[in-house]
């Protein structure tokens, strides 16, 4: 009992990362159709980038978050602008997959370019320390992460909510073309929308840097994960993607501890696939479109 | 067939001719080297074409069936230890087929259940599912220490040649079932299905089957692929007989020559490969070639997303029906107005 309450907190910590990954996932599927399959490459350069300024530069990965995704937010845009706006609507879903998972390998490439494709950790001098409260172990970075992403998602709820940008966004998830006819700039909104997501998994990435070794070609397993996330939450629902990462985190935790750590990342498969032949279009989402 | 006509299968008849003397005529190493990885590259594109390029379901965990063609080869022939090996595995290679097509009939069935995007989703987790099961199958794959297949005793001079034609072979066999499926009432169903599945299935047309069946066939072939490609390597490792990399390759040639065609994956695989290895060459297969690939990939999808052969034909098919000088704004619609094979007004 004591393992598997302990396994529920490490996976619930751990969830909280995962779903501060895949709401920008969500988020960018939701505005534009568009599944960005370079969201794991994303969060892996986050976590370089993190990882030098801290070796180079000693800057904590914490502090580095408020440089970095102001940053990436741009990059995000531009890659928006470039990549994926040039695409025809009709043909966008499916091209963006193939345009996004280039990008995915660009930034593999230009990473083992810059910093070979051997592991690296981001390890500050907190990193072994931790909490223990009613004989559990609380890892500190852990929790950090944990707490980091609550305050991003809360950022990032807060602006979809109490916004008139949020208003416009949400719009856009609903109903393109009614949006578009409302005044809305769907154009805008969509670059905006890559750029949040990307920075969202910029910041991810800084934590990720901290708790997982990782090397360039780390993405394809968090892609794998993160999109198996996404769609047990609904595509498009933020909140769905939130609840699925949580639970996902702590089912993998929980199976790495009760069952076999070897076979923990089969629990995302279990999961899509019970998901597929139960509910296809997840737990939050519509048949249509997703909802906010 | 789809439309038999004579200059269609003259075009076969030629090409097939030439690529089956080509090892005769350029009988060096390295270069009969690059044809079995364009012709494994002309087949995998081939095979894709056939779910993506016609069912519109674009998959993207190809490569797992060629992991388990792969693996099946290798393990029927180290653990199993069929006696000797020789010519067997290439004689092994239609039952790994039919063994892949059979076992990925369950997994479309659950696969096909969503659409699109989702769709690509769930083929790509499968492609790690299997990367990940080669992993930890230890004892049947060794694992990360990789697996060794007994070493083919075939002359060297001419070593290359037995890969050279099971590569071939199989490119052969899903081109023309490619050909036929596009001419057939199989084939019908699937565009049917790529333009508006819904209406597709009200109008009675079995969506599912359809569907299966395709996805069947197709990574029936990739696996065969697979079987040769580890046979050739003598030495697989999960990492890359399960490569995102095989395919990604193929998804970009099909897009290149022009998916939903049926020379459009070959044309496209002929093109890339040779240039593909020629950059592996140059950049020396290190991290440099990733952004290289990464930049022709988004060049094209950019630039070129309806691929060769559908461009041209558009472009014929405008100068057959006398307006050769078409303003630019008109390219959408003119092809339309002239489909049924150019002959319009």
């Amino acid at each position: 009992m004591h393992l598997f309450i302990q396994a529920c907190i490490l996976g619930l910590l751990a969830g909280g990362v995962y779903a501060l990954m895949a709401s920008g996932l969500t988020l960018a599927f939701g505005v534009m159709r568009v599944i960005n399959v370079a969201q794991g490459a994303m969060i892996v350069l986050g976590a370089f980038l993190s990882y030098t300024l801290f070796t180079k530069a000693h800057i904590d990965p914490f502090v580095s978050v408020v440089l970095l995704t102001p940053l990436m937010f741009l990059v995000g845009v531009a890659l928006q602008l470039v990549f994926i706006r040039p695409l025809r609507a009709d043909e966008r879903e499916e091209l963006s997959l193939l345009v996004t998972w280039a990008l995915a390998l660009g930034i593999e490439g230009l990473l083992s370019v810059l910093y070979k494709t051997n592991y690296r950790s981001t390890i500050t001098s907190y990193a072994d320390k931790s909490w223990r409260v009613l004989g559990y172990h609380l890892s500190e970075v852990r929790v950090f992460a944990f707490g980091m992403s609550v305050v991003i998602l809360t950022l990032l709820y807060l602006l979809l909510t109490r916004t008139e940008f949020g208003r416009t966004v949400r719009a856009t998830v609903q109903n393109p073309v009614s949006a578009r006819l409302l005044g809305v700039n769907v154009d805008k909104v969509s670059a905006l929308g890559f750029g949040i997501s990307v920075a969202t998994a910029t910041a991810a990435g800084a934590v990720f840097g901290m708790v997982t070794p990782f090397f360039p070609g780390s993405h394809y397993d968090l892609i794998s994960r993160l999109l198996s996330i996404i769609v047990l939450g609904g595509l498009g629902s933020l909140g769905g993607a939130i609840i699925a990462a949580l639970f996902m985190g702590m089912a993998e935790a929980v199976f790495a501890a009760e069952i076999s750590p070897t076979w923990s990342s089969f629990t995302f498969f279990i999961v899509l696939i019970a998901i597929l032949l139960l509910r296809p279009q997840g737990l939050f989402g519509t048949n249509e479109r997703g909802a906010l | 067939m789809s439309r038999l006509t004579r200059t269609g299968v003259l075009r076969a008849v030629v090409v097939f001719g030439a690529l089956a003397a080509f090892p005769f005529v350029f009988p060096a190493q390295w270069i009969v080297n690059i044809a079995i990885f364009t012709l494994m590259y002309a087949g995998l594109a081939t095979a894709w074409n056939l779910l993506g390029g016609f069912s519109g379901y674009l998959s993207l965990g190809h490569a797992a069936f060629f992991g388990v063609g792969a693996y099946a080869i290798a393990i029927a022939f180290t653990h199993i230890g069929i006696g000797g090996s020789g010519y067997k595995p290439f004689f092994a290679l239609p039952l790994v087929g039919i063994v892949v097509a059979l076992v990925s009939v369950p997994i479309a069935w659950v696969a096909l259940r969503v659409r699109a995007a989702t769709f690509a989703i769930v083929t790509l987790t499968l492609l790690f599912v299997v990367q990940q099961l080669a992993f930890n199958l230890h004892h049947l794959t060794h694992g990360s220490q990789g697996l060794a297949l007994p070493p083919p005793p075939f002359d060297v001079s001419t070593f290359e040649q037995p890969f050279y034609f099971a590569m071939l072979g199989v490119f052969a066999l899903a081109f023309f079932t490619c050909w036929w499926v596009k001419g057939s009432k199989l084939g019908l169903m699937l565009f049917s299905i790529r333009d508006d599945e819904d209406r597709a299935r009200g109008v009675g047309v079995r969506v599912t089957g359809a569907k299966v069946i395709a996805f069947a066939l197709s990574v029936g072939f990739t696996g065969m692929l697979g079987g040769v490609w580890a046979y050739y390597i003598q030495f697989i490792y999960p990492q890359f007989a399960v490569d995102p990399l095989i395919t990604i390759g193929a998804v970009l040639m099909a897009f290149l020559g022009g998916k939903g065609t049926v020379w459009g994956p070959t044309v496209g695989a002929f093109i890339l490969v040779p240039a593909q290895q020629y950059m592996a060459y140059k950049l020396g297969a290190s991290e440099l070639y990733l952004l290289g690939y990464a930049s022709v990939f988004l060049l094209i999808m950019l630039f070129l997303p309806r691929g060769i052969i559908p461009s041209i034909s558009d472009h014929l098919a405008r100068r057959r029906s006398g307006r050769p000088d078409e303003p630019p704004g008109a390219v959408a619609s003119a092809p339309r107005a002239t489909l049924p094979g150019g002959m319009a007004p």
